[in-house]
Formats: C-alpha cells, structure tokens, sequence
C-alpha cells in the first residue's frame, strides 16, 4: 500500500451486504462529492480494513447553530457587470445541465437534481458549503484537488460524461468550469472558508434497525417513488423528450463512480430531501431501504474500470454499494456497461 | 332451415347482440352537452370548457384526459369532497367518464387570463412557481407540475391557462382537508405551508401563463 491514509472510520458494522466493507460517514454526491475531504483529517485507524477507500466520506456536519444554516445571496440579486454574467451563466449551466453543457453531459441529469434549489439547499450538498472546502485532499484520486478538477469529476461521473457527444468532462480551463466557480463563490458569499459548514453535504443517517434489503425498498419505492420516478425507475419524460423527473437507475442516470451509487449517500440524500416537499417523512429503515433497492440495479459503468470489473471493484469500491455484485437477474452489476 | 337463412338469422341475432353495446357507448360530448344522471357540464363549465373565474368553475378544455377522469373518480369515491360535483358524477360509469373526459381533453384550450396590474404580485408568484421557498420547504411547482405549470400527465395537472380563482380554492381545500385525492399526499404537504398571499399570488400567475409552450426563440 502506497499510501497509508489513517480513515476516518466507524466500527465494522456488518449490516451491509457485503461484510468486508466498513461504514463510513457519509458523503458522496451525484454531482459534489466528498466534498471537504481535508476535513476528513486524522482520524481514528480503521484497524479492520486498512485500504483505501477512494470515495470516503464527510464527517458528520456539526448541527445548525443558532443563527440556523448558512443563507446564500437572494435569488437573482446578481451582481452587475461581466461577473455577474458569469454567475447566471453558472446557474444556468446548474439547473439546465441538459441543455447548458449538453457537450459533456451523458445521461439526462440536472446538478440541480440533486442539489436541490439550485444548490442552495442545506442537507443537499449546498454550493456554498463546498466552495469553501477546495482545495482537498482527496482519497478518490490522491492528490489535492482544486474546485476545477472537482467539477471535472461530478462530470466525468455524476453526468456519465463517457457517454456525452464530446466523450469526456471539459477539459481544465474550460469556460464553462470558470462559470460554474462564479456561482459557487456568488452563493458562498460571507460564508467562512475551511469550516465544516453545519447542512454541508448530506446527513449521516444512523444506522438503519435492520440491515438494509433492497426487497423492503422495492415496497417503500413503488409505495413512495415510482409516481414521480416511474414503476422502472427510468424517471418521467415530457413530451418534448426531456426529463421532468429524473431517471434513478439505468443508462440515463449517474454512473457506478457517482457518490450517489453508495447506498448510505443515497440514503441519506433521500431521507432529508425525498420526497420533494416531504423532508424526513420516510424511516430511517426506509431511507435506508429505499437507497439499496434504487442502488441494486444497472447504471452505467464505472469510468476508472480498464476492464477488469473485480480489480476495479476491489479498488475503488470499499463503501456501501453493490457493484461487482449479483442483480436480481443473476447479471454482475457493473458488467454490462463496463468498457 | 337452409344456408342462407341460417345466415340470415346469425346476422340478424348478431345484429341484436351488438345492437346495446353500440347504444351504451357513451359519447363523450353528449354527456358534457346533456348531462347523465346529472346536470349537463357546460351549465357549469361553459359550451368550450373554458370555466368561469368568477364563479370558480374550472377549465376543462385541453386538461390532461387521465387526470380528468382519476378527478371525476376522486368525486364519486368521496376523496375530493364538493357538493356541487359529487350529485353530477354518480351516473357516470368507467366508460363515461373515461369519454366526457377524452372529450373535454380534445378541446382546444382558451387564451390564459392577463395577469392583474399587480406586478409585485405576480413577481411573488412567479417566485413561488419557478424556485419556490425552500427555506419553508416549499418546492418550485414547477417542479412536479412541469414547466411553466403546463402539467406532468396524468398525476400532475396543468396550471397554466386555469382561473385563478380555482386555483386559490383548490389549495385551500387542501389546506382545509375537503381534499385528499393526491398522489402520497405531495400537494396536501405544499399546501399546508402556503400562506394567503403566497396562495393569492402563485394562482395569478399561473392564470396569467399560456397553457402551450412558447415558440422556440430561433
């Protein structure tokens, strides 16, 4: 092993499927994942498992203080001149993913999908919380990562920019990265860079009663998804071909490197912003539940796959997920798309 | 008894076991012009569909037909609560109101009504239905009700182009419990933390929106 990184880690907890694998506080977004990683610090050493896991999580984000969360500038007030250009530019690129980057989008995801409000919303991974977390040390790629290099990562597979028209993320330098960062210094305005910001990433959920089962989630989705998500979880079509609710699973949605295919991210993203307009409405067994169902299905393969599915599992994939492992239909998942 | 009046007879035996499903295939149109078992539609929501504002009557020209009908159900099994609807809809069967409803979703929709000169108002609304407020948990209803409020068949119905005041009673018969007919009660949940203004304002502006996309700009 290389690189000995101390993980920040929990006991061993054995309620995944997959009994090797050491919960891991949560982070990981479809779009801004790991955020912060820097402050992920020193911690306790995993004594279990000491490989690296290249997508480890947040710290838990401490609890609002009495002010409550961080508030971002009012929606609209731009500000003037070319910079503010470039802050609706960066909105626009964020909530409109679809068309605004089209070039480097391959599935039919929004950040904003995830992030909600346009990224301002706390416990969904807010913009301004992670602006002030970069630059960081990352384990995903073990170097320290600018803000830029960042967001070329929630392409490359957040958006599944393999399967985009230019085949990759945008390249460093590209214009549309710098309008990006302009939104996300707008909306982090005031806020204190390097502090673990309270509602930064998603919230780490405790442990579910029972472990998790994606047959218990198959239930809680049809009961409390499928309206929006649809019965196959391929999401709702308009009838001009676009998305109005977005695809959870299969060849339109995030890819098996995106924060969200780990169950506890999905979990926790859910509980706390799903359904839309009924926070924290779901258990947390049904959270939990409903994560693994969504993330015990195909989805598009994982970029750093060089074709060989195992080594690629065993060396990026120590977290809560189900890649490499078998689908209801007996299928390997992760293998069908892999390059 | 020969061939051909073997033939005949079938035909004619045919012809009468036919005859009643083609008399009770309910016409769409007729029910909404003649009523049954109730009063005609068009009493209430006009000879085009277009509603009335001022007495709070719906458009029903160019709504989604699946949504039509779950409501015209909705009615008739007490999970939407109206004393005017609940009489006209109990003569309705499967088959009828699976027509009045393809009826009145094949009408052209009517020109949206402009906006009040309020423009603060209707900047509020505008808000409310584009970004909604997050900060109460409040979603832009745009978000399940599609862009510019022009609907997501069949569970979420258009806005646009509807009067407002229907709109304004309808979240406050959510508010108020008369109903429940919405899918994992998503709009009961919105409802409850709409205040009066925000209620008043989100429906003028979705009054004020065209219930078709506009062209593309080129």
């Amino acid at each position: 092993m290389k690189h000995h990184i101390p993980l920040n880690a929990l006991p061993r907890s054995g309620f995944t499927t997959r009994a090797r694998r050491t919960t891991l506080a949560l982070t990981g977004v479809p779009v801004l994942i790991a955020l912060a990683l820097s402050a992920a610090g020193p911690g306790q050493a995993a004594q279990a498992d000491k490989r690296v896991d290249y997508q480890a999580e947040l710290p838990k984000a401490p609890p609002a203080g009495g002010s409550g969360y961080f508030t971002p500038p009012p929606h609209g007030a731009y500000p003037d001149g070319p910079f503010g250009a470039a802050v609706k530019r960066g909105e626009a690129l964020f909530t409109d993913t679809q068309h605004a980057a089209a070039a480097f989008v391959g599935n039919g995801l929004n950040c904003s999908n995830c992030h909600i409000d346009a990224g301002r919303h706390p416990n969904s991974a807010p913009l301004w919380a992670a602006w002030v977390s970069y630059p960081a040390y990352r384990k995903k790629n073990d170097h320290v990562n600018s803000m830029e290099e960042r967001l070329r990562g929630c392409f490359t597979y957040s958006m599944n920019a393999q399967a985009s028209p230019t085949g990759h993320a945008p390249e460093p330098g590209d214009p549309l990265l710098t309008d990006l960062q302009a939104y996300m210094y707008w909306l982090a305005k005031g806020a204190p860079t390097g502090e673990k910001m309270p509602g930064r990433g998603y919230p780490k959920l405790a442990a579910p009663p029972q472990p998790y089962s994606p047959e218990r989630g198959a239930k809680v989705y049809a009961a409390n998804c499928a309206i929006c998500h649809g019965d196959d979880g391929q999401g709702t079509k308009l009838a001009d071909g676009s998305y109005a609710f977005p695809p959870l699973w299969g060849q339109d949605s995030f890819n098996w490197g995106a924060g969200m295919h780990r169950v506890n991210t999905a979990a926790g993203f859910i509980k706390a912003n799903m359904p839309l307009g009924k926070p924290d409405s779901l258990s947390l067994q049904d959270a939990w539940d409903v994560a693994a169902f969504i993330n015990h299905q195909e989805r598009p393969g994982d970029p750093r796959n060089q074709g060989d599915l195992a080594a690629t599992d065993a060396k990026f994939h120590k977290h809560q997920c189900y890649y490499g492992e078998a689908s209801d239909h007996g299928q390997i998942l992760g293998a069908d798309s892999a390059h | 008894m020969d061939k051909t009046t073997r033939t005949l007879l079938a035909l004619l035996l045919g012809g009468i076991a036919l005859a009643p499903a083609w008399a009770a295939a309910p016409d769409g149109k007729q029910i909404a012009t003649q009523g049954l078992g109730g009063a005609p539609c068009l009493a209430c929501h006009g000879d085009r569909g277009q509603g009335s504002d001022a007495a709070g009557f719906p458009r029903l020209a160019g709504m989604d037909a699946g949504y039509l009908a779950s409501q015209l159900h909705a009615f008739k099994d007490g999970t939407r609560q109206n004393p005017v609807m609940a009489p006209q809809v109990q003569g309705l069967d499967d088959a009828a109101i699976a027509a009045v409803a393809a009826y009145y979703a094949g009408l052209p929709v009517p020109e949206p009504t402009p906006g009040p000169g309020n423009s603060d108002l209707l900047e509020q609304g505008r808000i409310l239905a584009t970004r909604g407020r997050w900060a109460d948990d409040i979603p832009a209803c745009e978000q399940c009700h599609g862009p510019g409020g022009r609907g997501i068949p069949p569970h979420f119905p258009a806005l646009a182009a509807q009067h407002a005041g229907y709109l304004e009673s309808q979240i406050r018969a959510w508010q108020q419990g008369q109903r429940h007919n919405d899918p994992n009660g998503l709009m009961a949940a919105v409802a409850e933390r709409l205040g009066e203004d925000d209620i008043k304002a989100v429906a003028a502006w979705f009054a004020s929106q065209a219930a078709t996309p506009a062209p593309a700009k080129p």
